[in-house]
Order: C-alpha cells, then sequence, then structure tokens
C-alpha cells in the first residue's frame, strides 16, 4: 500500500474505533482524574445526608422537571452571589446522585433557596406563584398539596443511595417509611427546598 | 491534587498536542511517490485531482493552535495540580465552610492574588461601600427623601423582597402584608422597619380551635368583624366578646393590636389573611405562622438601611 492513511479512509470499523480512542484522552484528562480528587470527594463541613422526607422531594423536584428551568448552580462572578448568596462549591455535591446542577435559568438559581423563604411562602407559591409573585411564568402544582405519599421505594432509595457513599445508618434507613409515609408531596417538595444550600456554614 | 494525577494529565494532554503536531508534519510529507502538484491519475466530470499541499494558511492556524495550547498550560491553571505561572484562579472553590471562605477571599484580596471572585468583590466594595456608608449616617426617614437612595433601595427591594410582598409592595393574599398603607405590624419607624429587616419576624397566632369549640370560635369572629364595623348577629358578637378577653392579651381589649408583639390591629379592616368569614374562622381555628426571614447576613446593615428607606418612602410620598 502507497498510503497507509488509505487504510483508515477505506475501514470505517477502524476508524471509528481510532476515533474512540482519540476522544476517550479528553476523558482520561478531565472526567477520570476527578473521580479520585480528594476536592471533589470531600464534603463541606455541614454537609448532612438527606432526610427520608427530603429526598422524596428531591425525586419530586426530579419527577417535575424543576431542573429545566431552575438552575443549582451559583457560579463565582460578583453579580451572582449577590443575588444568590456564597457560589456553590465542590464539597456541597459529593453525595449528589444524579447532581441537579441543570443549564437553563427561566427561573431564579435554587442553590440556595433554602430558609429564605417561609413554607407557608412555598406553599402558596407552588399552587399558584400568581397568588405571592403577579409577574411569574412558572406552572402551578397544585396536585402536590394532594397527593400523599406512600414510602413505597424510600427504604431501596437510600439503601441505593448509601452505596454509592451517602452515610445513612441502619436507622435511618429503618425509621425511613414512618417518616413520610401519608405526608403529601407537597410537605416532601418544601422539606427538600428547604435544605439547599444550608450546609455551608 | 496528588503528584499521579498530575503526570497522568500532564502525559495525556501534552501528549495529545505533540501527537497533534506529528500528525501534521507526517501529513505535510510527500510519500505517495506522486510529485507535488503533479496529476492523482483520476478525473471525475472534468475535475481532475492534483496532489496538492496541504493549504499554508491553513497549516500555520494549526501550528497557532498549538502554540496557544502549550502557552495556555504554562500561563494557567490545567494540568493537574500546576496552577499555572501566573497564578491565575477563579475563586476558591475547595472552601468548606463560610468561615473558611471568607478567610480565604481576605487573604486574596490583601495578597493582592490573581482570584477573579476576589477582584470583583474588591472592586464592588471599593466603589460602593463608600456610598452606603454615606447613606448609613442620615437616619431612615431622612434619607427616605433622597431620590437617588430611594432608588437603590427598590433595586434591592425587588430582588430581596418583591418574591413575598409584591414588587409594587402592596402585599400578597394570605399573610404577606402591604406595605404601602401605613399600617404597620412591628412598627412604621425608620429604627422598627431597619429591626423587622435585620432580625426577621416570627408572628404566630395560635388556634383555637380546641380550647374554643366550633360555637366559640364562631362567636369570636362575629366579635372580630364587628370591630372594623361590620354588621354581624347581635346574639353572637355579645358572647364573642366575653371570650375576647383571651384575645386581649395580644390584640388588646379595644382590639387595637400591640406592636410589640405584632398582634395586628383589628379594628381598621386590613386583613393579613383576608377579612372575610371563612378567613377569619380559618385564622382562630388553626392559628397563623406569618414568617419574615433576616436579612442580616443577605444584605448587611448598610444595605438594609437603605431597603429601609425605600419601604418608608412608600408610605410617605407626598
Amino acid at each position: 500500500m502507497k498510503n497507509p492513511h488509505e487504510l483508515l479512509e477505506k475501514n470505517v470499523g477502524l476508524l471509528t474505533v481510532l476515533i474512540l480512542v482519540a476522544i476517550s484522552f479528553g476523558a482520561m484528562a478531565q472526567i477520570l482524574p476527578l473521580m479520585f480528587d480528594q476536592q471533589a470527594l470531600e464534603p463541606v463541613k455541614g454537609l448532612r445526608p438527606y432526610t427520608a422526607l427530603e429526598l422524596e422531594g428531591r425525586d419530586i423536584y426530579i419527577r417535575e422537571g424543576c431542573v429545566g428551568c431552575h438552575s443549582q448552580m451559583i457560579r463565582p462572578f460578583r453579580s451572582e452571589t449577590e443575588r444568590y448568596g456564597h457560589y456553590s462549591v465542590a464539597g456541597e455535591s459529593v453525595w449528589e446522585r444524579p447532581f441537579l446542577w441543570g443549564s437553563k435559568r427561566t427561573g431564579p438559581d435554587l442553590a440556595r433557596v433554602g430558609e429564605r423563604y417561609s413554607d407557608e411562602w412555598h406553599r402558596v407559591h407552588l399552587i399558584n406563584p400568581r397568588n405571592v409573585v403577579p409577574e411569574s411564568n412558572m406552572p402551578g402544582y397544585p396536585w402536590l398539596s394532594e397527593n400523599k405519599l406512600d414510602g413505597k421505594y424510600i427504604v431501596k432509595k437510600m439503601e441505593v443511595n448509601r452505596m454509592l457513599g451517602m452515610p445513612y445508618t441502619d436507622e435511618d434507613i429503618a425509621g425511613a417509611k414512618a417518616a413520610v409515609i401519608g405526608k403529601t408531596e407537597m410537605e416532601a417538595l418544601i422539606a427538600y427546598l428547604q435544605q439547599l444550600g444550608t450546609h455551608l456554614k | 491534587m496528588s503528584m499521579f494525577w498530575t503526570i497522568w494529565i500532564s502525559v495525556i494532554s501534552l501528549g495529545t498536542i505533540l501527537g497533534c503536531y506529528l500528525l501534521l508534519r507526517w501529513c505535510l510529507s510527500n510519500k505517495i511517490g506522486i510529485d507535488e502538484g503533479a496529476s492523482m491519475g483520476h478525473v471525475f466530470d472534468g475535475i481532475e485531482e492534483i496532489n496538492n499541499q496541504l493549504p499554508r494558511w491553513w497549516t500555520i492556524l494549526f501550528y497557532i493552535t498549538m502554540v496557544w495550547g502549550v502557552a495556555y498550560l504554562i500561563f494557567y491553571p490545567g494540568l493537574g495540580g500546576f496552577k499555572g505561572v501566573l497564578g491565575w484562579t477563579s475563586s476558591n472553590q475547595g472552601v468548606l465552610s463560610l468561615e473558611e471562605s471568607k478567610l480565604a477571599l481576605q487573604r486574596d484580596i490583601d495578597d493582592g492574588n490573581w482570584n477573579e471572585y476576589a477582584l470583583q468583590i474588591k472592586y464592588a466594595s471599593e466603589k460602593f461601600d463608600p456610598i452606603f456608608e454615606e447613606y448609613a449616617k442620615t437616619p431612615v426617614e431622612l434619607l427616605a427623601q433622597n431620590k437617588e437612595a430611594v432608588k437603590i433601595g427598590q433595586r434591592l427591594y425587588i430582588q430581596n423582597c418583591a418574591q413575598c410582598h409584591g414588587s409594587n409592595a402592596k402585599g400578597a393574599a394570605s399573610g404577606f402584608p402591604d406595605l404601602t398603607d401605613d399600617d404597620w405590624l412591628y412598627g412604621g419607624s425608620g429604627d422598627k422597619i431597619k429591626e423587622t429587616l435585620i432580625l426577621g419576624r416570627r408572628g404566630v397566632m395560635p388556634g383555637w380551635f380546641n380550647s374554643m369549640g366550633e360555637d366559640g370560635v364562631a362567636e369570636v369572629v362575629a366579635y372580630t368583624l364587628s370591630l372594623s364595623g361590620r354588621d354581624v348577629e347581635q346574639g353572637l358578637k355579645d358572647k364573642g366578646k366575653v371570650r375576647f378577653a383571651v384575645c386581649a392579651a395580644c390584640h388588646g381589649m379595644d382590639g387595637k393590636g400591640n406592636q410589640i408583639l405584632g398582634a395586628p390591629n383589628l379594628t381598621d379592616n386590613i386583613w393579613l389573611y383576608g377579612g372575610n368569614t371563612k378567613s377569619v374562622t380559618q385564622t382562630l381555628n388553626y392559628g397563623r405562622n406569618g414568617v419574615m426571614p433576616a436579612f442580616d447576613e443577605t444584605l448587611g446593615e448598610d444595605k438594609v438601611h437603605v431597603v429601609a428607606a425605600y419601604v418608608y418612602s412608600l408610605s410617605h410620598s407626598k
């Protein structure tokens, strides 16, 4: 063969394999080391695992697609920290699986929304945002206060999270079902929202 | 980052750049046995392929990207634990507590480190702090007449307060007070407004359903509504008046409220949780928990001062 490049040009399979090898260099340099980097693994001092109710609330947050309009990532710019509070740091997300940083801000960032409003404000706001913010274009979620949690999967969810590194104790998991059963989805979601960003103390 | 990963990243990153360079050199050399500029030996639709080198402008651009890449990795952090010769950083990303973050930020500002976030904070504090400090010297009531200060206060209000009190400050249904009507739960002087903003408030109304029962609550509701001049059933009102003694502990015998406790005036027909029979019954049955968050950490005292001036101006504009 006069031109060895011809080998690649005429074998799509080989070309595909070598392209994957080339791309993997990027992942090996950028992603792999972070999986072992102390800075990306060490929790901030105040971090604690989600309570059972908060964990249920987190799944409702995912189910209702909140992440589509709300980011949870305050970037280190003064224009952001003035509005939302201290920028997000790696140590706050070490147990997040999957993380909900988002990339779209139709609504405000929620990374530090915890304790900023009262529970009652969240309840009124989630049922119909325009009752408190007339200019809002966020949809209402009135069914959250009607749907009750049955706690069917909460033990499983916590066990999986423990397997992935969230330090739940056996008591946490044993009491999980009793802690969520009969609570409304609204209560769960508000519990989740009210702890967001409060662990960096 | 450990030495192992630093080497790992460096080898891959620099190796990739080197690989690109070698690939380019290889592609530039002519190994196919046909002279530069000669025909490759096939024609299609009247178009003949010539053995040409890669275009020079394109080749030079490729070299420039390599030089750029290597220079970037020398000046900026990119190779694992190597921080780059400029010492540039975007922020203190590894902090584990607010205290640690504050100290690290101050250290970067004091030492003049090239921390992008610290530079922004330093710039803003040099530019804006003197303005707020100047405003802080003027009492809230006087500052409320300073148009510029009020405008700044409004901006801060829109960002921090409008979610509950509304962008027009007229409040919202169900427990978020109107700030424009000069009717105050905790007092409307400049100092009181500031106190409310800095410390926050907890407006707790207990529920009476268990101790008064359905009839008892209905009587008190009737009496309460009569206080602001509403027509109610006389019998209920008289019974309610007797029961009102327990309410008077906070709202006063005359029902005019108590600003020390944040107990609303019941005689002025301004209702925090709604003034119809149903809402007032709900309030009496189950109580209410009003929460005004504290803004000492979010805004700081000097900014609270300016927000207070704006809020004060809302009910004191001529």
